[in-house]
């Protein structure tokens, strides 16, 4: 464009996507997505129409034959804790995606749901009292300690508040594990051991024990939990608290009474929290403090937010993929071919989901060449100590692939993994055609870093990947995988 | 309740004089490391009203970086060099790469996210704190690792000087300097150079200031790097002078420093300073009071009450929301 001197250049019109987002109706900034017919808008329109309860029936069936088809020890680490990270995840998005306060303490409930069940129900203090009048006092004791915090910060603004709350859960850990008070000649929280030995959960005299009944009443608990919820989140209250979410000032200036409405968010999620603990702690048969420590807390974020914020929904997808994705990376866990399969399988999908499809063709074939490339280089200039190793996943081929050194050589394995951080972040940083030729190293390192440290720990890399997981997503899909994005409204 | 009470009296009587002095210089070296810190977080805060969770674990990182230069420079048992320059290498190197893992995480976690719900960048600090904290799991294997005890580093444990007969060793005063040094460094920094000058004009209004020709993003980027910095020399010099270092150190200490630069009233930096050492102070004095176990909860407990009854802290100026 040949610029007249005196005549400003008009700026640049930005790309159509953006342009229909900001400053208008967020049904007319949608109006392209209604209109594609592309199998993703196809699936994601008959979502979107199929009635709620529908959805909900469908999850009930498909949950229900699951314990028909799944081995004992499987339904107890994937079925059973599924759900009852789906209920907490429900509890927490009550707080967090319906009202919008950032609640760090979570788990604290969570705890204070345990601890009450395991007092009351154990060989602690001798009471034995049945599940329908201990769960209930666990989620009263819960909710209460949740309109405290509620009426201590309801002053306080995001940051503040998720600090205090942080507080609050380091303060239980402090009280159940350090402090342990001495009532009745003995310590309340049992110290450091926890209290053990909890009765099973029995309700009216029925008593259930084995994985099957646990997981039915927990199917049946998250039913009535979402339900309850959808309810909420469609009633005035609902509503009130997504004005809040999006705009405290402006909601309260509407005079919704912004601080009653916080304190009911807290009470809310409390509550439900304390019902999970109890149940956890049934299940466990057994309180400890380090059961409710902080990397519970960011397992419940990640479903939360990987699901999308407010969204019922999105919460059971978020449990199912963070739970299995946890477990099936837990070392206890010998499932490596399967570990192998979603790892790499993973990858090739991410790769394969971009655009045109000539990229995704290209940067596999040449991340398989690369690594046959450096494997003979490595091979071939040191001695076999270098390239002897065997894949912890499985999988023979991949020994003549990536480079896996055996015994120890001098920090190989971190310098894989510092080399993959710096990659990743080099590789965000390229646009266009330089950025698919760095994703061909970026990959195989992955690969690397996967077979000689990541798979290795499993228990840490989820930590890794979920930490990862909610920056990715903040930065990419904020409203996560069912969540209604936001649309700016100048 | 009253036993702890009676337990206190009694602590403080059997320590006397010497006791007190000895908690204060503990609780001022404490609080300038608390201080370097805390600036991070307030310089952040000043400038994007966002709460950089992440900043603790920055310090942890620097902290191992200048553990990991002293595994390359031989070990602690057999360094390449001497004391000094095994110093200064150290605090260089982990000062450079503090800086730029905060300028990597500003541009990854938070830059993105410049005009999303204030809930999101809480949520991308989170991610980058279990980031953080699980890749150097990961990487020290979850061990604890060692500075000091090392005979190369047993000059700085020997007393420099005394007052009324109780001894203040050589890292200490090290620690105190260093910290003053940097903060009248940032003084300067803020105060009488342009970039200060654009940074005050970005915290007093963002747009305002992009209008009036201030590269806004370059100047965000600069202030993480100058606070990660800062968090980087400190982690070096926890290492030195409390030695035990390990992957989850950055959660507790940036929750502290946290609470030194709530209590000095957030986005004020000599209110970071006051605060770090009033914080280190009181910590110190709980710590030796009524008992180690009681000091976080002390601590936590003023963050509260700061919060509830000052939220401005002790030098910061009144906010009024305007619409």
């Amino acid at each position: 464009m040949s610029e007249t001197p005196g005549i400003p250049a008009p700026p640049e019109e930005p790309p159509t996507e953006q342009a229909s987002r900001i400053g208008v109706d967020s049904w007319v900034a949608e109006s392209e997505g209604r209109r594609s017919r592309t199998p993703a808008a196809l699936l994601a329109r008959g979502w979107e129409s199929s009635p709620d309860a529908l959805k909900l029936l469908a999850f009930v069936a498909i949950a229900s034959s699951v314990p028909f088809w799944m081995n004992e020890g499987d339904l107890f680490i994937f079925g059973l804790f599924t759900l009852l990270y789906a209920a907490l995840g429900l509890g927490l998005n009550v707080v967090v995606g319906f009202a919008g306060l950032l609640d760090l303490g979570y788990v604290a409930f969570y705890g204070i749901g345990a601890y009450a069940y395991a007092e009351l129900s154990s060989s602690q203090y001798g009471i034995h009292w049945p599940a329908e009048a201990t769960i209930p006092i666990a989620m009263a004791a819960a909710a209460l300690v949740g309109v405290v915090l509620g009426f201590a910060s309801r002053r306080l603004l995001g940051d503040y508040l998720a600090i205090v709350t942080l507080f609050l859960g380091q303060a239980f850990v402090f009280f159940t594990n350090v402090a342990n008070p001495t009532i009745a000649g003995k310590g309340f929280t049992g110290g450091a051991n926890g209290i053990p030995q909890l009765d099973p959960l029995t309700f009216f005299g029925y008593q259930l024990t084995s994985t099957k009944q646990l997981y039915f009443f927990l199917l049946i608990v998250v039913t009535l939990l979402a339900t309850a919820l959808y309810f909420a989140n469609q009633s005035r209250t609902g509503r009130a608290w997504r004005a809040l979410r999006e705009d405290p000032l402006a909601a309260e200036v509407m005079s919704i009474p912004v601080n009653r409405l916080k304190i009911l968010a807290f009470v809310f999620g409390a509550a439900v929290a304390g019902l999970c603990g109890a149940i956890y702690a049934a299940i466990e048969t057994a309180a400890v403090s380090t059961n409710f420590s902080v990397s519970v807390l960011i397992i419940i974020y990640a479903i939360v937010i990987l699901g999308g914020f407010g969204s019922i929904a999105g919460v059971f997808v978020g449990a199912i993929v963070i739970n299995c994705t946890f477990e099936f990376l837990e070392p206890q866990n010998d499932h490596p071919e399967v570990k192998r399969w979603l790892f790499y399988g993973t990858i090739v999908l991410l790769i394969a989901l971009m655009k045109p499809w000539l990229k995704p063709v290209l940067v596999l074939a040449g991340t398989i060449g690369f690594g046959f490339v450096v494997h003979a280089i490595v091979a071939a200039t040191t001695d076999a100590s270098w390239t002897s190793g065997v894949p912890v996943s499985g999988g023979r081929w991949i020994g003549h692939w990536a480079v896996i050194p055996t015994g120890t050589h001098a920090n190989f394995d971190n310098y894989v993994y510092i080399g993959l951080v710096v990659a990743i972040v080099c590789t965000a940083s390229l646009k266009g055609w330089w950025r698919t030729a760095a994703l061909v190293p970026t990959l195989y390192l992955t690969a690397l870093a996967w077979e000689n440290v990541l798979a290795l720990n499993g228990g840490i890399t989820a930590f890794v990947l979920f930490g990862a997981m909610l920056i990715g997503l903040m930065a990419t899909r904020p409203q996560g995988l069912l969540g209604t994005a936001r649309v700016e409204i100048v | 309740m009253h036993l702890l009470l009676f337990n206190i009296i009694d602590q403080i009587r059997s320590l006397g004089w010497n006791g007190a002095f000895n908690l204060l210089r503990d609780g001022v070296v404490l609080g300038s490391l608390y201080s370097l810190v805390a600036l991070g977080y307030t310089m952040v805060y000043g400038i994007l009203k966002l709460l950089n969770f992440a900043h603790g674990d920055v310090f942890m990182v620097g902290a191992f970086i200048g553990y990991g230069v002293l595994a390359q420079l031989g070990g602690p048992l057999a360094p390449a060099l001497g004391l000094a320059p095994l110093l200064l290498v150290m605090f260089a190197v982990a000062m450079l790469g503090s800086g730029v893992l905060g300028v990597v995480i500003e541009r990854f976690a938070y830059r993105p996210l410049r005009d999303a719900p204030r809930i999101a960048p809480l949520i991308s600090a989170l991610g980058v704190v279990f980031f953080l904290e699980s890749s150097v799991q990961l990487i020290t294997n979850s061990t604890h690792s060692e500075y000091s005890n090392f005979p190369v580093f047993g000059p700085l444990f020997t007393p420099m000087f005394s007052v009324a007969g109780n001894p203040v060793t050589v890292v200490q005063v090290l620690v105190v300097l260093t910290a003053i040094g940097l903060m009248v460094a940032l003084m300067f920094l803020v105060y009488r150079t342009k970039l200060g000058k654009a940074m005050r004009a970005t915290s007093f209004d963002r747009e305002a200031a992009s209008m009036m020709g201030i590269d806004t993003d370059r100047v965000i980027s600069a202030t993480f790097f100058i606070g990660s910095v800062l968090a980087g020399a400190a982690g070096v010099m926890y290492g030195l002078y409390l030695s035990d270092t390990y992957f989850f150190v950055g959660f507790l200490y940036g929750l502290k420093a946290f609470t030194a630069a709530v209590v000095g009233g957030i986005g004020s930096i000599p209110g970071a300073m006051l605060g770090g050492v009033l914080v280190g102070v009181v910590e110190s004095y709980a710590g030796g009071y009524a008992g180690g176990q009681w000091k976080d909860i002390v601590v936590f407990g003023i963050l509260i009450l700061f919060l509830l009854v000052r939220p401005t802290g002790l030098l910061g100026g009144k906010a009024i929301q305007k619409v």
